[in-house]
């Protein structure tokens, strides 16, 4: 099997329209998207990327603070020790997911309407996984001992102890981190190739050349990055389900009610497509509208990813009712219990907002109008990102606040830190994403070219 | 470049044939295989199968990648297991040190670490960069093989090559231009 067998599968015997408007050819694709780099700066990327960069100097400034201060400034106290650090990292880390769903995933399945996305996708899973790694180090109140996590030689000649999902959790993460990173350069270097022979200046054209590492598109070195890509696509599938459960581990291995319960893996992987397919439809519909990108993300791509937000939303909708029934059914009063104070609770807004934004909102999507229409996409994209946090909100404070002891009880409210250094990692992934579209070509003009006309021809 | 009399091939990498069509490309990589020719290659602004297939390249990175993540499983087992058991076992209720199910996820992820490392940077070393020169981009013409043309060269360290009667197969097979690439 090669990439070529993946993308042309499908329209030799679906026969609906194309994922790409059927006029393009190679060297149209190459201009339009290398147009959008070697273009002039607009004033609106220059508006939004100081508005982004605003964001992430706020977030610097509540870093700063914690620094100074300590962990205290934010709202966590014994027993709700995790707060938004820890809610805002399985977000965050979620949102990366679809990325790797779209480039790995939906490659293997042969979908081939993952082309015109996948870059984009993967350029944002790059971003969430960097604002994600941001929480946990700073959660430990002394970033600058994060290195104790990894296993090195040290004096005190102790190890990390491997039993621990924390520990599974580093090596998940710094796995994932590495691999998206590799599979999206990989996916680059044809590429930068292009940027460097199109490129106007002498320093542009050095700086594309050294990162295309001197790729001439030689047919023996094709068929390598073809195994390659495509291996690494097969890595990278089982990777993305495992990092995911292995957070939900963190919860699930504790005793705590609400948190152990063995439908967290698949609930978890599930909710962290949801929630990242709900974000590339929010980045990737202005983004569309703003370059004119219509000839390659057409509406069958538009539709494509409110049916996956559908079906992903549906299984979360049943990791929920699993989580009630399994409260009644276990007659544990503990459970029952804490199933009990997440819906009529101190936190009931939060339990409830959940409910409206990742079960009832997204019941649109049934409607073919709606998921054709980037209007009520869009709409119901945003409810799903509030909603997706909201959800680990509850999971994360309702059961640390209102434990087995009565007396061991409290409150949790995120302070005005907690809110800065949140808003500060949506101006780091917002600069990046602002960053990237602007240097570095935001859809795969090689796999472009492979599904165009005249990349059809030697198909088979 | 301009060589056609004279009977020089030091000097030369090649001659490179231009098309604008994958189709030609591909029959032109038969026919120059059919000819006899075993050194030449192909360049394509994306893979292209008929192309490798004509040259009869194998890829080595299956195995290399699967070599990679045996190595990473086997080493992340032997460490995990070496730093709990042997070099500072912890005695946590009496449960046994070796709990080796508990192992498997960091082993998992250590194997998928090994097996991708190996598939990018495997990839890179195999096919001989970073390597910033060579011959092919002398050609004025081949800026736009990461475009929208597509190459052939057959390479003058080839047995069969003369440069004369080289040159007039490749014109026989209806390119664009016949170009010499220079080393």
């Amino acid at each position: 099997m090669t990439l070529r067998d993946v993308d042309v599968h499908n329209r030799e015997n679906l026969g609906k329209p194309d994922f790409i408007a059927q006029d393009e050819d190679p060297g149209s694709i190459t201009e339009t998207i290398s147009g959008v780099i070697f273009g002039k700066t607009y004033l609106w990327w220059i508006t939004a990327m100081g508005l982004s960069f605003g964001l992430l100097s706020i977030g610097m400034v509540g870093f700063v603070w914690l620094l100074a201060k300590g962990v205290g400034v934010w709202g966590i106290q014994v027993p709700n020790a995790w707060g938004f650090a820890i809610v805002n990292f399985v977000w965050w880390i979620g949102i990366g997911h679809a990325g790797t769903l779209i480039s790995a995933i939906l490659l293997l399945m042969r979908q081939e309407w993952r082309t015109s996305i996948n870059r984009f996708a993967e350029a944002m899973t790059l971003f969430a996984v960097a604002c994600a790694g941001l929480f946990p180090v700073f959660h430990t109140g002394r970033p600058w001992l994060a290195y104790w996590m990894l296993p090195l030689p040290n004096t005190m000649r102790v190890w990390p102890q491997f039993r621990s999902p924390l520990i599974w959790d580093v090596f998940a993460v710094s796995t994932y981190a590495t691999i998206s990173l590799v599979f999206w350069y990989v996916g680059l270097v044809p590429d930068l190739a292009a940027l460097r022979d199109r490129a106007k200046t002498l320093l542009s054209r050095r700086i594309y050349g050294i990162a295309a590492l001197g790729w001439r598109g030689a047919a023996d070195h094709w068929h390598n990055y073809e195994k390659a890509y495509l291996l690494l696509a097969g890595l990278s599938t089982p990777l993305v389900l495992s990092v995911h459960s292995v957070i939900s581990f963190d919860f699930a291995v504790s005793q705590l009610p609400g948190w152990h319960a063995t439908i967290f893996p698949p609930y978890f992987v599930a909710g962290a497509v949801y929630a990242g397919f709900a974000m590339v439809l929010t980045l990737m519909i202005p983004l569309r509208a703003i370059f004119n990108l219509h000839a390659y993300i057409t509406e069958r791509h538009l539709e494509n990813m409110g049916k996956v937000m559908l079906v992903t939303g549906l299984i979360v909708g049943w990791g929920y009712a699993t989580e009630l029934f399994m409260a009644w059914y276990s007659g544990n009063i503990f459970e029952r219990f804490m199933m009990y104070n997440r819906i009529f609770g101190p936190y009931w807004m939060a339990y409830w907002g959940l409910i409206l934004c990742n079960i009832l909102v997204p019941q649109i999507m049934w409607s073919k109008r709606c998921r054709t229409n980037a209007f009520w996409l869009f709409f119901a994209s945003q409810f799903v990102n509030v909603g997706m946090w909201l959800e680990r909100y509850v999971i994360v404070i309702t059961s640390l606040t209102r434990d087995f002891l009565v007396g061991s009880w409290g409150t949790y409210h995120g302070t005005i830190w907690d809110w800065a250094v949140y808003l500060g990692t949506f101006g780091l992934f917002l600069s990046l994403i602002f960053l990237f579209i602007r240097i570095l070509p935001a859809l795969s003009m090689t796999e472009l070219k492979m599904i165009s006309p005249e990349g059809k021809k030697t198909g088979h | 470049m301009n060589s056609t009399d004279t009977y020089h091939t030091s000097g030369l990498h090649g001659l490179m044939a231009e098309f604008d069509d994958p189709e030609k490309l591909v029959a032109a990589a038969e026919a120059t295989r059919d000819a006899g020719y075993s050194k030449m290659n192909c360049y394509s602004p994306y893979p292209i199968e008929g192309a490798w297939e004509a040259m009869g390249h194998k890829s080595p990175m299956s195995k290399l990648v699967l070599l990679g993540g045996v190595t990473g499983c086997l080493l992340g087992f032997s460490f995990i297991t070496w730093t709990q058991v042997i070099d500072y076992p912890w005695n946590i209720g009496g449960r046994p040190t070796f709990s080796w199910p508990s192992f498997i996820p960091p082993i998992f992820e250590t194997t998928i670490m090994f097996a991708g490392l190996t598939a990018a940077i495997g990839m890179f070393l195999v096919n001989g960069l970073p390597r910033p020169y060579h011959p092919v981009f002398n050609v004025p013409a081949f800026i736009r093989a990461s475009k929208d043309r597509y190459f052939l060269v057959i390479e003058a360290s080839d047995s069969n090559f003369d440069q004369t009667a080289t040159r007039s197969f490749l014109q026989g097979l209806e390119p664009l231009e016949v170009n010499d690439v220079e080393e």
